[in-house]
């Protein structure tokens, strides 16, 4: 399981033939997203990147039953192309683009409460299930399917996470870009809800930053409503007052979206802080070994003492409790292997894909997709 | 974006927001000349700088004579005018506004902005008006009174009257506020406005409404699409290295801390910064170089960081993810043979072909420490500042 994506989502592109939406539409086909097509007004019948593209939005879920998209459309017409995407029953719209005026997104979101999709961004990295998806800018072999859940409101803050993550073995379960405008789509608490929900995020990390009060609301969620262990960091203890720090949103004004309120919000949460972002990683590694630990010890004691049965029930516990760094290990050397074997069998594998996959080929795919692209 | 107090009142103007009669001036004549063309025997003179704080800081004069408009004019063009909102540099004065005298009898205060929390605009205002609302809502919350807008329906008529009864204004000033508020409400959409403030809104001896200050600002995402709004940018209220940042497509925020930083992403630029501080040194800047960090990118970069003289070491950090680390890595290198780098640079270069870069890096035969763990490089950095600081001032000595 993952929340958002995986590898049934079928995704169109909107801003499909333009420079970006080329150059990352390539990228999600090399990691092996389901990329069905993509809207280019005026374009419809033309084929890009070996895809159809079409006039409208509608058109695009109509002939190829896409139920995701992805939009690279510049600026300007960006809230334009999310509303397209929502009336045309697209259930997951995650906006890339950077720079939308907050007045179309005060708009969009408003109009967005009567249909049933979910944005995510604007100006964010997107969306990725590790192994099964990738919906937007993001490195996809930083990667690895695993364990926990990553929110955040900065792009290259979530690689950080990221790849402390996979260097540790405890890898992603979906990774979501929020972006950094002050109006957006999903919200740390939205996010954070469907990770409770999700049975393979065993924990959450949650990046934020100064700007706003949505870290502080999710402090207050996490305290009522998440159970998993969160570690959160919040960047820009030392930005000055008033200015906008690159993102749109991350501003701190009239004395209000502070770091430091947002670590205190946090803490107060029993949220597990970390000052650096160099920590998130070993902060979550430690979390989640507690956190079997109390699992393998909740388990004991539900069987009576001296039993052989519970000695064996007590290995695998505890092999599934510290399985972390050995698997990545044996990943690695599938990986090898996978490399080894011919790249075309490696896609025939995802279009027909055996019922009962083992995990490993899967880790291959993702880890050497980017590889190829190279 | 900001504007100045008569540009936000050429403005209310247009939007049919009543202010008092004013004129702007550049020199104590054009002054004089505005004071008499406007009539009466008081004048109010105001310093215009994107700042609030004008009064206390001696930006504000009342005069009654055309001679005290023209000494005052005086006193203020070509200073720099320090309030609690400029911070200590403070900010040049190069224009005057030269206002009618109001007579006062109660001072309100009515804002609309973007509320994050609700992602709607409201309207903020409060019988206690010429004061800091920070204050007044850290200290006196209740008398704050807040009316959401929803974006389907615009502002209502009844949201109007709530605000008014709520300033406690009674018969015409009713009708008169509710025009006001629509203005407002129709300027903030048509201009793209970020915020727009009124600060005081007074009520005169003769019982009618006045926007004695204006406060706008503009939604910097959304300047593309306002040409006339655009032209009202002052670079002189900037920071000058934030200008130059501009012209490159660079997000760049000057600080006082001598450890520059070059980094990819606002979030991690953001975190790059709290690090230095985390092992005990002090950022000289925010700097963003975007996803797609180029070589030529890179060099005006480094050309701007260097600009500061406080800088004793540079901090380049940066998660290869789409972009290659051995791109990076050449064009940091070139970027330090082109504009000759004084002071010790540590280069964190993360993912994408990171051994390749480090590789280039070590075989450039330039002064450039390379890490590949970040607090590795946070700490040998601030290290680095220190002993160059050191040195530096015994070289001095």
């Amino acid at each position: 399981m993952s929340i958002l994506l995986n590898k049934k989502s079928r995704v169109i592109c909107q801003g499909f033939t333009g420079n970006q939406g080329t150059f990352h539409s390539q990228g999600c086909l090399d990691y092996g997203t389901q990329l069905v097509g993509g809207v280019t007004p005026g374009r419809g019948g033309q084929k890009h990147l070996g895809l159809p593209v079409f006039n409208t939005a509608h058109e695009a879920v109509k002939a190829t039953g896409a139920d995701v998209s992805m939009i690279y459309v510049p600026a300007g017409g960006a809230a334009d192309a999310i509303l397209e995407a929502a009336d045309a029953g697209i259930k997951l719209i995650v906006c890339i683009t950077e720079g939308i005026p907050v007045n179309d997104m005060v708009r969009v979101k408003e109009t967005l409460k009567s249909y049933d999709t979910r944005l995510v961004g604007p100006n964010c990295p997107g969306v990725i299930t590790p192994g099964a998806a990738k919906v937007g800018i993001m490195p996809g072999h930083i990667h690895l399917p695993g364990r926990v859940g990553i929110v955040s409101r900065s792009g290259t803050l979530t690689y950080e996470a990221v790849h402390q993550t996979t260097q540790l073995g405890l890898g992603q379960s979906t990774c979501v870009g929020i972006g950094g405008d002050p109006v957006r789509g999903m919200n740390f608490i939205d996010v954070l809800a469907l990770f409770e929900q999700d049975p393979q995020t065993e924990g959450i990390i949650m990046v934020g930053e100064i700007g706003g009060t949505d870290e502080e609301a999710a402090a207050a969620f996490i305290r009522d409503h998440v159970t998993k262990p969160v570690v959160a960091y919040i960047a820009g203890v030392t930005a000055p007052p008033g200015k906008r720090m690159g993102h749109a949103g991350a501003v701190i004004s009239g004395g209000k979206g502070t770091a430091d309120d947002k670590f205190a919000a946090l803490e107060a949460a029993r949220v597990i802080t970390v000052r650096s972002p160099a920590d998130l990683g070993k902060a979550m590694a430690k979390a989640l070994a507690k956190r079997d630990a109390k699992v393998a010890k909740a388990k004991l004691a539900l069987k009576p003492a001296g039993s052989t049965k519970v000695k064996s029930k007590l290995k695998a516990v505890a092999a599934k409790a510290q399985p972390v760094a050995a698997k990545a290990k044996s990943k690695a050397k599938v990986k090898a292997k996978a490399k080894a074997k011919t790249k075309t069998k490696a896609k025939t594998k995802t279009k027909a894909k055996p019922k009962a996959k083992p995990k490993t080929k899967v880790v291959a795919k993702a880890k050497r997709a980017p590889a190829r692209k190279k | 974006m900001n504007l100045h107090e008569y540009q936000s009142k050429e403005l209310f103007a247009k939007y049919g927001i009543p202010a008092p009669a004013g004129k702007v001036a550049a020199s104590p004549e054009d002054a004089v000349e505005a004071a008499k063309a406007l009539g009466g025997s008081l004048w109010v003179v105001k310093a215009q700088v994107h700042a609030g704080g004008r009064g206390k800081a001696g930006g504000v004069k009342v005069c009654k004579t055309l001679k005290e408009v023209a000494a005052a004019t005086r006193a203020m063009l070509g200073t720099i005018l320090v309030t609690h909102q400029t911070g200590p540099e403070g900010l040049p004065v190069h224009k005057v506004y030269v206002e009618v005298g109001s007579r006062i009898q109660r001072e309100l205060y009515l804002s609309l902005l973007l509320d994050r929390a609700r992602s709607r605009l409201s309207f903020i205002v409060s019988q206690a008006g010429g004061m800091d609302i920070e204050e007044v809502a850290a200290h006196t919350p209740e008398k704050i009174l807040k009316v959401e807008i929803h974006p389907a329906a615009g502002l209502m008529g009844y949201q109007c009257r709530q605000l008014a009864f709520g300033l406690g204004l009674e018969g015409e000033q009713i009708k008169q506020f509710e025009k006001i508020a629509r203005g407002l409400y129709q300027l903030y959409l048509d201009a793209d406005l970020a915020l727009v403030e009124i600060n005081p809104l007074i009520v005169t001896a003769e019982g009618t409404l006045l926007a004695l200050d204006g406060k706008l600002n503009v939604d910097a995402n959304a300047v593309y699409r306002q040409p006339v709004i655009a032209q009202y940018r002052d670079v002189s209220q900037e920071d000058a290295a934030e200008v130059e940042a501009s012209k490159h497509d660079l997000n760049y925020v000057s600080l006082s801390g001598d450890i520059a930083c070059m980094v990819n992403g606002a979030g991690l630029a953001m975190a790059t910064m709290d690090l230095i501080q985390l092992h005990g040194g002090s950022p000289a800047n925010f700097l963003d170089v975007g996803g797609g960090a180029t070589a030529a990118r890179v060099t005006a970069a480094f050309k701007l960081i260097l600009s500061n003289a406080n800088v004793k070491a540079i901090f380049v950090n940066i998660f290869g993810g789409i972009v290659k680390c051995n791109l990076i890595a050449e064009g940091i290198i070139e970027a330090v043979k082109t504009v000759g780098v004084n002071v010790p640079v540590v280069v964190r270069l993360q993912g994408t072909n990171r051994d390749q870069a480090a590789q280039l890096l070590a075989e450039s035969g330039l002064a450039i420490v390379a890490r590949n763990d970040l607090t590795d490089a946070a700490r040998e950095v601030v290290r680095l500042a220190a002993q160059y600081a050191a040195t530096s001032a015994s070289a001095a000595a």
